[in-house]
């Protein structure tokens, strides 16, 4: 028997981590990014590699996000496997085109002859005002092309996972980290995010959602940050004798829809939490699946809990108001229930 | 310093708007850390969110901008303080911005990298090459109509490897409009050093490739500064079409504050300190004659007041009403 050292890690620690042990088992990994080398990336994410892997495998590179994305696209199809970081999602507008026309669609228009193992990992979201430019999601846009994988993990023990086996995907797999999930010091940090993390390298499928608590009288489907804040909204109700299914949703592509039907079958009662804006993203497209597949199931309508398609605010007073809050979502759990 | 040509007291301007800037910039950085002690956390204290100064870049904004008007248009990066201060950007509506306040520029939607102000045509971008293709067309905009009018895009040299730069200095060649392009080099893209990311030593070297004058500016010495701002500006102005300025200049604060600064060498800082823009122009001024001590006093004073005023502005100024998180998403809603 093997012996499993277990260790409670930060999700900066367990993204560093799980990318350290794929460059360590696999030549052709190597990571590139803005200010991933000696600094180890803005939000720790690529912490240690440089020492570990020197210049040559951790790079960092000048401004220029079309032509580093760009160029994974063509390294990958010329046998490396790129992790590629760009700081923060807001940031990937400039190299859009490489990204949807390119990295995307290559598989498909090649008829399958083209690969891109690439992983193109970011951070997202708000709750530190940080205003409309450094506090979006939008994973769901990305979700929305064609051809791309949307991870999105909770916390330590998943993102070590869903990294490594981001990693080994053939496809191109976008990574998005939360900045308050990832235990950074300068950062208001859900502690719920840090915890028990095996050393030796796992995988977590893409795909799986996530049951992070059982209940009966309601569920909420959600993901990233929003699952432990939907969590401690669960604690408050369940004090009102309320109990609430989480299920965390994990991976955007691809979609867990059974997951999210058994939820509706189990508890008749669904709610969709999300920080991404609410038109035309996760929280639409959960309402649409459980519309489609679980309609029966339903005694109440499908609620829906996001930021309310306006810009992240930079006042502190006006991101509270926008960006979910475990009041609004224990209200919106009560408001499902009553 | 390089130039006597120009009249004292167009001097003892430049050296006043660099005061007003190094003023404001050490009191923000002050007052950022307020609520942010003994545990640094980022979203905590009256000042929350990212925070990028700029002291030891003043003698980029002061050179440039004292040959600007106020109908000038500047579009200006995620440091924009010191640009917004030389353009004349109400200090007060721009410090209740940064406070997130309803006074404020923005109302508190915008924050400290997203200032607006239509009234002196200031805005700026969280965004590494955002500002060069809404200058272009603001030029084109004059251009079309006729007005003498000029607009600079300020950035910094790691947006010189963007392609929003090469594209809008293809353009703006090509349409040959009244743009100023201007990159501060102050050495470093956050942690990547100019040399390790930039083929070129110079980007202004990169203007022969669109056809146009391309022209480095060493030293961070307000007065070479704009004495060459003033030949692009007048190009531009006379229509004769676009330039590039790269204007070496000292990052003296971090990239942004609480950047550790790990992946500076031991000493480098110190040789930018020696260099500190403020002081040596003030030595200069003081040892040409061209002002006394007893004005540098009172300059100094008043741009202490100034700020005060405008911090004091802020503090007391009322936060939003969060309904107004709802409001302009749309002008017709």
């Amino acid at each position: 028997m093997s012996t499993t050292t277990i260790r409670k890690l930060t999700m900066a620690r367990a993204i560093s981590e799980a990318i350290a042990q794929e460059m360590e088992r696999d030549p052709r990994v190597l990571v590139w990014g803005e200010d991933v080398g000696a600094y180890g990336g803005i939000f720790g994410a690529t912490q240690g590699l440089l020492p570990k892997f020197g210049e040559d495998r951790v790079i960092d590179t000048p401004i220029s996000e079309s032509a580093f994305i760009g160029a994974a696209i063509g390294a990958s199809a010329e046998g490396l496997r790129p992790v590629v970081e760009l700081m923060f999602v807001d940031f990937f507008g400039v190299a859009m085109d490489q990204i949807y026309n390119h990295l995307a669609k290559n598989h498909f228009m090649s008829g399958g002859s083209v690969r891109h193992p690439v992983v193109l990992m970011t951070a997202i979201g708000g709750g530190y005002n940080d205003a409309a430019q450094h506090s979006q999601s939008l994973y769901g846009l990305f979700a929305h092309v064609p051809g791309l994988k949307i991870v999105v993990p909770s916390n330590a023990y998943d993102a070590k996972g869903l990294m490594i086996r981001s990693i080994r995907e053939d496809d191109p797999v976008m990574y998005f980290f939360h900045k308050g999930l990832l235990g950074l010091g300068w950062m208001p940090s859900d502690d719920w995010a840090e915890v028990d993390v095996p050393e030796e390298p796992y995988e977590i499928p893409l795909g799986q959602a996530h049951v992070a608590g059982d209940g009966k009288d309601a569920a909420v489907i959600t993901i990233g940050a929003m699952v432990p804040k939907v969590m401690a909204a669960r604690d408050r109700v369940a004090q009102e004798g309320i109990s609430v299914e989480v299920v965390d949703l994990r991976t955007l592509v691809p979609l867990d829809r059974r997951a999210v039907v058994a939820a509706a079958q189990k508890t008749h009662r669904v709610l969709v939490v999300d920080e991404d804006y609410r038109s035309f993203g996760m929280t639409g497209e959960v309402a649409a699946t459980l519309a489609e597949e679980a309609l029966d199931y339903l005694e109440a309508p499908i609620r829906r809990l996001a930021v309310p398609d306006v810009p992240i605010p930079y006042s502190r007073v006006l991101e509270n108001t926008v960006i979910p809050s475990v009041d609004a979502i224990a209200d919106e759990i009560r408001a499902l229930v009553k | 310093m390089s130039t006597d040509s120009m009249p004292s007291d167009e001097l003892v301007s430049l050296y006043r708007t660099m005061c007003v800037i190094r003023t404001y910039e050490d009191r923000l950085a002050e007052i950022y850390t307020e609520g942010k002690t003994p545990l640094f956390s980022i979203a905590a204290g009256p000042v929350p969110g990212e925070m990028h100064l700029a002291a030891g870049q003043e003698p980029v904004a002061a050179g440039v901008i004292v040959h600007l008007r106020s109908d000038d248009v500047i579009t200006a990066p995620h440091r924009p303080h010191h640009f917004a201060i030389a353009k004349g950007v109400d200090l007060k509506r721009m410090t209740a911005e940064i406070f997130g306040k309803k006074t404020g520029l923005s109302q508190g939607k915008g924050g400290h990298m997203h200032l607006f102000d239509p009234q002196t045509h200031f805005s700026c971008s969280g965004i590494v090459g955002a500002g060069f293709p809404p200058a272009v067309g603001a030029a084109f905009a004059f251009k079309r109509q006729g007005e003498d009018r000029v607009a600079v895009a300020f950035a910094g040299e790691g947006a010189a490897n963007q392609g929003t730069f090469h594209e809008s200095l293809n353009l703006a060649a090509s349409w040959h409009v009244p743009v100023v392009f201007v990159i501060e080099d102050n050495h470093y893209a956050i942690s990547v050093p100019k040399e390790r990311s930039t083929a070129v030593a110079k980007n202004s070297d990169r203007a022969s490739a669109y056809g146009i004058p391309g022209v480095y500016v060493s030293g961070n010495d307000v007065l070479a500064i704009a004495e060459a701002a003033e030949k692009a500006i007048a190009r531009a102005r006379q229509g004769h079409g676009p330039s590039l300025l790269e204007i070496e200049t000292t990052r003296l604060y971090g990239h942004f504050q609480g950047d550790a600064e790990a992946y500076l060498a031991a000493g480098e800082k110190d040789e930018w300190r020696h260099l500190d823009p403020v002081p040596r122009f003030r030595d200069y001024l003081l040892h040409s004659g061209r002002m006394t001590p007893d004005k540098d006093q009172m300059l100094q004073a008043e741009a202490r007041a100034l700020v005060d005023e405008a911090i004091a502005f802020a503090r007391e100024s009322p936060d939003p009403d969060p309904a107004d998180a709802f409001t302009d998403v749309f002008a017709n809603a």
